[in-house]
């Protein structure tokens, strides 16, 4: 019996698609967490080689494969509790649509992920692509209760719970989150909210990145408390010079007192947006990286983004880049060779800088890694947690490069 | 080895003075904060530096002996205690705040450092360190990374996991890893999420990198008084919706209230109410603050309070705190024993479960006082009794186990900040399937392929599901492997007298 016969036996006649991917390989798309995890199972036994993909708009659909197995009809919200600020969605829905029935009901995802709007939340979570909010609201995984994900071998393994604290058992979102799938498919997550916030306000300045730079360090000195601080390239801006954009969320009385301290930090040089010229500010800078070949993230400390910038314009360009300065996050998108990425991984590893490689073209990916140029220890651990999860290397997974 | 070769052997590396052998020694490291379990060590080893650390856990290893690490002792679910056949290992000397870097706002620790002592330190830069659980004053930044330890003011700015950015470890065959990076993004998987909350079963941290946050230059501490207990976890969730994020949100029953208030840390709670919750509010700045807190206010009495006082000034603040903080401590005038739960439930689910644990506790006759982090749905129902009474401590086991399959019924979970340690093994197959808690034990035994580090906690090994990740035949080889380097270490050093594991 053939892959895509054996696949029609175990899950249906529709949960097959077999010309939709550009390369051929069969696109299942199982209706359940069961289904994931029994298709997953045969895999397993019979040796085949999955690739997982969600809306397909973030990480290009190219990696080398038995199978494609697609989240997509996982895009159910069985649950929105406003009053305990929690909700639960099933992976496969897009963060457009999950982000619209939480507003229905006055709550809140302080996610701005890079993307088109229709990436799917599973997406999000395993790439732990976090945007400008992560100053505001922290990185991916602070906005996790839990996630059930189903292994390389077929096994449904639950993981947190839905409450606000959680210490039973060792924390295994932490590892669904941003792992890339190589340790599973990440089917379900329960995730943290807010309230929507009252008020919701973004200013613009616009100048040279040096004399931006000194202005981030002026608002951090005033001990301003943005939901976004963000220095954004000219083209990513789509202005003539570099950006910095503040966002400030919550109360009325605590945003209008946080832009009264920011324009007496910075003697009052920030323009305010109207509403719908922020939301269409942030919805470019986020799609603007899903349009280029490459994406990666580096994590330094505050006091290291200019330098992390010099180092990046240097070697790979500065033309689509936007830091948090706050925090020492800054996230790269262009076009550049794997030798260049190479290069770079390494001469950031010895300032003790991470790059994660976020989007690329399997070649690229292949050939880099999601990871790399690990500190001390690291890669066994890595390595072991893998077989663990994935006994069967399942998954193709670009976890490390070629190197 | 027998018992006092292995102890020559670790007093060679960190003197004869930081080895306790004795039984009365080693009776005093026989229970932590909860002192309903006891276990008396067989040998209890204080190293004063990350080598020495190093040198006794690779001593260990090489032996095959297990061992516990343990902090201040302050833990509540009996995490850091270790049996006859163990060595504790105490890393209170490894005490030394490494650096404070108040531009970056990070600071480096040794897993000694007191909590209180680090925020202490970083007052001066304007900073503090964040998560402040109840013990903050004895208990150490290590223990806390090892159950990823809460406080009242989680509510807002989260529990340790949300501030650890990144770790040196010590494995439990002696190698060092460095987990994370400097400035908190993940080095590959998230290896710091992961081992931060694992109970000292994948290691020992030895240098502890973590996030400071500005002191709040504004603050409002507010306290309302409700007439039923249902009415003050309604109000708890009025608050939530309001989107003004509380810094802490807590919550104290009338029993504790009486107890505070018989003690030497009478804060001033009016003793005929049924609950109290106890608010702060805090920011950067003093307008938004106070607004913030006048709108909290008018929830509060629009949803039964019946009055609201605000702190006037700092001591009243402080009065107020330390009546909640020290609660646990006034609630051991009640009785001999003390049963100290924690389980987290929906902040909706509060109401129905607080009705549900007073049935409960009529039900089997007992005093159940609740203190709690009410913002989080984090629950702290304690029950008070004398274990010299025959029959009660089952009484007492019988109604906690119910307790807890109330807040799991609710949606909840068996801890929010205390872990599950020997204390509640038994109820982790109510929460985790077989596979869960295989997979759980399986990524233990990538850190700890030998589970010897705090050997028999956190996962109940016999619900596990059989997971292919623990492959039978890697083991055996590991363990033939392991024999081989053994047996080549006696030959090379015939001194040693290297014996397995229960030879002593």
């Amino acid at each position: 019996m053939s892959l895509v016969d054996r696949v029609r036996a175990l899950l249906g006649e529709d949960a097959v698609d077999v010309a939709a991917t550009r390369d051929g390989v069969p696109r299942v798309a199982p209706g359940s967490p069961d289904a994931v995890a029994l298709l997953l199972g045969t895999a397993r036994e019979e040796g085949w080689r999955v690739r997982v993909e969600g809306a397909g708009t973030w990480l290009p659909a190219d990696a080398p494969a038995d199978l494609a197995l697609t989240t997509r009809r996982l895009d159910k919200v069985p649950a929105i509790e406003p009053q305990d600020l929690s909700a639960t969605a099933e992976a496969g829905i897009g963060c457009d649509l999950l982000r619209q029935q939480l507003a229905d009901r006055g709550t809140w995802l302080a996610l701005d992920p890079p993307g088109l709007a229709g990436r799917t939340l599973g997406s999000v979570v395993a790439t732990a692509t976090a945007g400008p909010l992560r100053q505001g609201f922290g990185p991916v995984r602070d906005h996790l209760l839990g996630v059930t994900f189903v292994t390389g071998d077929g096994r449904l393994v639950q993981s947190g719970g839905r409450v606000m604290k959680n210490v039973a058992g060792y924390d295994l979102t932490r590892l669904a989150a941003g792992g890339f799938g190589a340790f599973g498919v990440i089917v379900l997550v329960h995730l943290r909210l807010r309230a929507l916030p009252r008020a919701d306000q973004t200013l613009v300045l616009e100048g040279s990145r040096e004399d931006l730079a000194q202005v981030a360090e002026d608002i951090a000195a005033a001990a301003v408390q943005p939901a976004a601080h963000e220095l954004m390239s000219p083209a990513l801006a789509r202005r003539e010079r570099w950006m910095l954009a503040v966002r400030f969320a919550g109360s009325a009385a605590l945003v209008s007192a946080e832009e009264a301290a920011l324009r007496a930090a910075t003697g009052g040089r920030f323009t305010a947006l109207r509403a719908d010229e922020a939301h269409a500010l942030w919805m470019r800078a986020a799609e603007s990286f899903a349009t280029r070949p490459v994406t990666f993230r580096v994590g330094g400390l505050p006091d290291s983004s200019d330098e992390l910038i010099d180092l990046l314009q240097h070697q790979v360009g500065d033309e689509w880049v936007s830091a948090s300065p706050g925090i020492g996050a800054i996230r790269w998108g262009g076009e550049t060779t794997v030798d260049r990425l190479r290069r770079l991984r390494r001469t950031l590893a010895g300032l003790e800088v991470p790059l994660t490689l976020e989007r690329a073209p399997w070649p690229a990916r292949a050939a880099v890694g999601h990871f790399g140029a690990y500190r001390e220890g690291v890669g066994p651990l890595v390595a072991g947690l893998r077989r663990t999860f994935d006994p069967g290397e399942a998954f193709v997974v670009a976890v490390e490069g070629t190197e | 080895m027998t018992g006092g070769s292995l102890a020559a052997a670790l007093s060679e590396i960190v003197g004869a003075r930081h080895v306790r052998t004795a039984l009365p020694e080693r009776v005093t490291y026989a229970r932590d904060g909860l002192p309903t379990h006891r276990h008396v060590p067989g040998v209890v080893v204080l190293p004063g530096s990350r080598d020495e650390v190093v040198a006794v856990v690779r001593l260990l290893a090489a032996l095959g002996v297990p061992f516990v690490p343990r902090g201040a002792g302050t833990g509540l679910s009996g995490g850091a205690l270790a049996d006859d056949d163990a060595v504790l290992l105490v890393l209170t000397r490894l005490n030394r705040i490494l650096a404070i870097d108040p531009k970056n706002r990070l600071a480096v620790v040794e897993p000694g450092v007191v909590n209180v002592r680090l925020s202490a330190a970083a007052a001066p830069h304007g900073l503090l360190y964040s998560p402040d659980p109840s013990s903050q004053t004895a208990c150490t930044i290590g223990g806390n990374v090892a159950e990823n330890s809460g406080g009242p003011h989680c509510l807002k700015y989260g529990v340790t996991a949300n501030h650890v950015l990144s770790l040196e470890v010590v494995l439990a065959d002696g190698r060092i890893v460095q987990l994370g990076s400097p400035g908190g993004e993940p080095w590959g998987p998230d290896l710091v999420g992961l081992f931060v909350g694992s109970e000292g079963n994948f290691g020992i941290a030895t240098r502890i990198s973590v996030r400071l946050l500005p002191v709040p230059r504004a603050i409002r501490t507010l306290l309302a008084d409700f007439s039923a207990l249902r009415t003050a976890g309604e109000a708890v969730s009025a608050v939530i919706a309001s989107g003004i994020v509380p810094a802490a949100l807590e919550m104290m029953d009338q029993s504790c209230i009486n107890a505070v208030e018989d003690s030497v840390y009478a804060a001033g709670y009016p003793r005929d109410a049924a609950a109290v919750l106890l608010l702060e509010l805090d920011g950067g700045r003093e307008e938004a603050v106070a607004a913030d807190a006048e709108t909290i206010a008018g929830i509060l009495r629009a949803h039964g309070a019946r009055s609201v006082l605000s702190a006037a000034d700092a001591k009243q603040r402080e009065r107020l705190w330390q009546g909640r903080k020290k609660a646990f401590g006034a609630m051991g005038r009640l009785s001999r024993d003390l049963v100290v739960q924690d389980a987290v439930v929906p902040r909706s689910a509060l109401p129905d479960v607080l009705e549900a644990i007073g049935r409960i506790a009529a039900a089997y006759g007992l005093t159940v006082s609740n203190v709690f982090h009410a913002g989080d749905g984090n629950l702290h129902p304690n029950i008070s009794f004398d274990g010299r009474v025959p029959g009660l401590k089952a009484r007492v086991d019988q109604a906690s186990g119910e307790i807890m399959a109330v807040c799991i019924a609710a949606g909840g979970t068996i801890t929010g900040e205390h872990g599950i340690g020997l204390d509640k093994l038994r109820y982790m197959p109510l929460l985790f399937d077989g596979d869960a808690l295989a997979a759980m034990r399986a990524v233990r035994r990538v850190f700890d392929p030998d589970e010897r580090v705090n050997p028999g906690k956190v996962v109940p090994v016999h619900a596990c599901r059989e997971w292919s990740g623990l492959r039978i035949a890697d083991r055996g080889l590991r363990i033939e492997e392991r024999g081989r380097s053994l047996a080549q270490s006696a030959i090379d050093n015939p001194q040693s007298a290297i014996a397995p594991r229960g030879a002593r």
